[in-house]
């Protein structure tokens, strides 16, 4: 009964690579000496990664939904999200690289003399480069997972090494660790809702396949109580993942206790990995019923615009206060994926990028602002700061801006086309609600900018840290991405044009 | 036996530890009340593999099986990490991040 798999190597590698990359790292940390693992880990995570990209290259145009007897679908939506999120990998290890985030002895109890030791001695955690290439190659395999046991396992990969990721904080151990407990029974409690949903889909179809899933509809093959439970609790999942409201509680207490680069790289390669399955279901298996789920959607959609932009005017910390823009874009994405057509696909794409890079930079531009003890995130000292250092202010600015969507900016873009996508589905609703929450969302970026330019430098003021030049390439090639995407986006437009289709 | 009372005994179990995990304070029996959620999940998938007369579900259940070892592994790292440095595994000590 059980027939020899057959595997299609060179589509799998792109993940292969990450994953074999990610097993180097654990021998380097086994044979290694504290003082040279630093520099041979962050050589090899960015080489790796730097493969693994350029495999992916090779075979872009390698289209199959065999590449694994069916379990992942290697198209060209698949492919431009996996390369997405290894170029924002990519720059998030340059700023994981900076040695000045994490915790020198994890296991050791804040302020204890083990502590104390570990951090005279110089030593660092370096498992954070092996855990980030996990988290990747669970991110690559999330959006071209089409199979369910596939997408749970890949969840878990993704979600597992971030759990430890956001207890790794080297200042304020407490919270960070509390953000890690908070984040993993809640991950957790998630997952849990998804894999149920996933045994009553298997229930109504008799299959795990989400291509057979999506003919079962048609046939009617079981009875749709069970498709109803499946597909309410696997949404719960995947809308805990991307923190659309009901769901989202996690996120700015996450946000704020993990190290700020984890923060960055979660942020924009974990809602890239779970968008991208989100749209592969709703695109797919869950597209010939979606007459039951798009007012469902649609509900939660705006409830996300509208509550994550009122609830981040009311924050003071800029941690929180990304967080909850994080948020306010799922509801923006969220239009993406009930607009159901081709160019809502491309949108979201388009979006995907857009948001991505700024919200690297910008978090790679929070772990420059600092004082004696550490990063400072409180919005209040951040006042002034254009005054001392004129370049970080302007490309801060330049980030929350683009997540404000004003033109000349990438967000502008993707915020744009993502509307008129949904315009042209005919959702007038989530237009409508859609611009009113931008115009709200744009009135604290610009509190933020003006925060930093407009206002007196208060006397315990901070100060910005020059940055090493690792962190100063990422911020660098973010900054640049953003206003390029902004200004000729015509470059982006027609590659997710191309490379937005989906095979079954 | 009617094939439908394994699936009432995986709702009343998932309905169990869902319910726990809103209403314990201690991060170990939340943790075993998830543990009982995949273990329903389990049930279910096992359950519908007997009606579905194949045997998708219960590879299904294996790989749900590995992932909540090393999920174990993970949390029970995660809460001893919080437990040493604050001597308690209760949830409402941990709020340090405001609401």
């Amino acid at each position: 009964m059980f027939t020899m798999p057959t595997l299609n190597y060179a589509q799998l590698a792109p993940i292969l690579i990450v994953l074999g990359g990610a097993l180097l790292g654990v021998l380097v940390e086994a044979f290694f000496g504290s003082k040279r693992r630093g520099p041979i880990q962050i050589t090899l995570s960015l080489g790796t990664l730097v493969i693994s990209f350029a495999w992916l290259l090779r075979i872009r145009n390698d289209i199959s939904a065999t590449a694994a007897m069916g379990s992942v679908a290697t198209d060209g939506f698949g492919i431009f999200l996996q390369g997405t999120i290894l170029v924002l990998a990519f720059l998030a290890v340059l700023l994981i690289a900076d040695n000045d985030h994490f915790a020198p002895a994890v296991s050791a109890l804040p302020g204890s003399e083990e502590e104390a030791a570990a951090i005279s001695s110089g030593s660092r955690t370096t498992e954070v480069f092996p855990l980030t290439l996990f988290a990747v190659a669970g991110m690559m395999l999330f959006p071209i997972a089409s199979d369910f046991i596939t997408l749970f396992v890949a969840l878990e990969v993704l979600s597992l090494p971030l759990y430890i990721m956001t207890g790794l904080s080297r200042r304020r151990r407490l919270m960070s660790q509390e953000a890690a407990l908070k984040y993993f029974l809640l991950g957790a409690y998630s997952s849990a809702f998804f894999l149920f949903g996933i045994a009553f889909l298997y229930g109504y179809s008799g299959t795990l396949s989400l291509t057979d899933v999506g003919t079962a509809n048609i046939f009617s093959a079981g009875s749709p109580v069970f498709l109803y439970i499946g597909m309410v609790f696997l949404t719960i999942g995947l809308l805990f993942k991307v923190g659309a409201v009901p769901f989202h509680s996690w996120t700015p207490d996450v946000y704020q206790g993990a190290p700020t680069p984890i923060t960055g790289f979660m942020a924009a390669c974990t809602k890239i990995a779970a968008f991208g399955a989100l749209l592969r279901i709703f695109y797919g298996a869950f597209f010939l019923m979606q007459y039951s789920w798009k007012p469902f959607l649609t509900t939660i959609a705006i409830i996300t615009m509208v509550l994550g932009s009122i609830a981040a005017m009311t924050q003071r910390d800029i941690k929180r206060t990304l967080a909850y823009s994080s948020i306010t874009h799922a509801g923006f994405l969220l239009a993406g994926v009930v607009a159901l057509n081709k160019a809502g696909l491309a949108a979201s794409m388009f979006y995907l990028v857009a948001y991505g890079f700024a919200t690297v930079g910008a978090f790679g531009i929070v772990t420059l602002v600092r004082d004696s003890s550490g990063e400072v995130t409180d919005l209040s000292k951040w006042a002034g700061l254009a005054k001392k250092s004129p370049l970080v202010s302007v490309a801060m600015a330049l980030f929350l801006l683009s997540f404000g969507g004003v033109p000349m900016t990438s967000g502008f873009i993707s915020k744009f086309s993502i509307f008129t996508a949904a315009y042209q589905s005919g959702n007038i609703a989530i237009v409508v609600v859609g611009v009113l929450s931008s115009a709200i969302a744009l009135f604290f970026y610009l509190r933020v900018v003006l925060t930093l330019f407009f206002q007196e430098a208060p006397t315990d003021g901070v100060s910005v840290v020059i940055p090493s030049i690792m962190t100063r390439i990422a911020i660098g090639i973010c900054a640049v991405m953003t206003l390029l995407l902004g200004v000729y986006p015509s470059l982006l437009l027609n590659l997710v044009d191309t490379m937005s289709t989906l095979v079954h | 036996m009617d094939i439908s009372n394994y699936l009432y005994l995986s709702v009343i179990l998932f309905t169990i530890g869902a319910t726990g995990v809103l209403v314990r304070r201690n991060a170990i029996v939340i943790f075993m009340c998830i543990e009982l959620m995949l273990n329903a999940a389990n049930l279910a998938l096992v359950t519908f593999s007997r009606v579905a007369g194949n045997l998708e579900g219960q590879v299904a259940s294996f790989f749900t099986m590995v992932v909540a070892a090393c999920e174990v592994v993970v949390g029970l790292a995660i809460i001893v990490t919080i437990y040493r440095s604050r001597r308690s595994a209760s949830v409402d000590d941990a709020s340090l991040l405001k609401n």
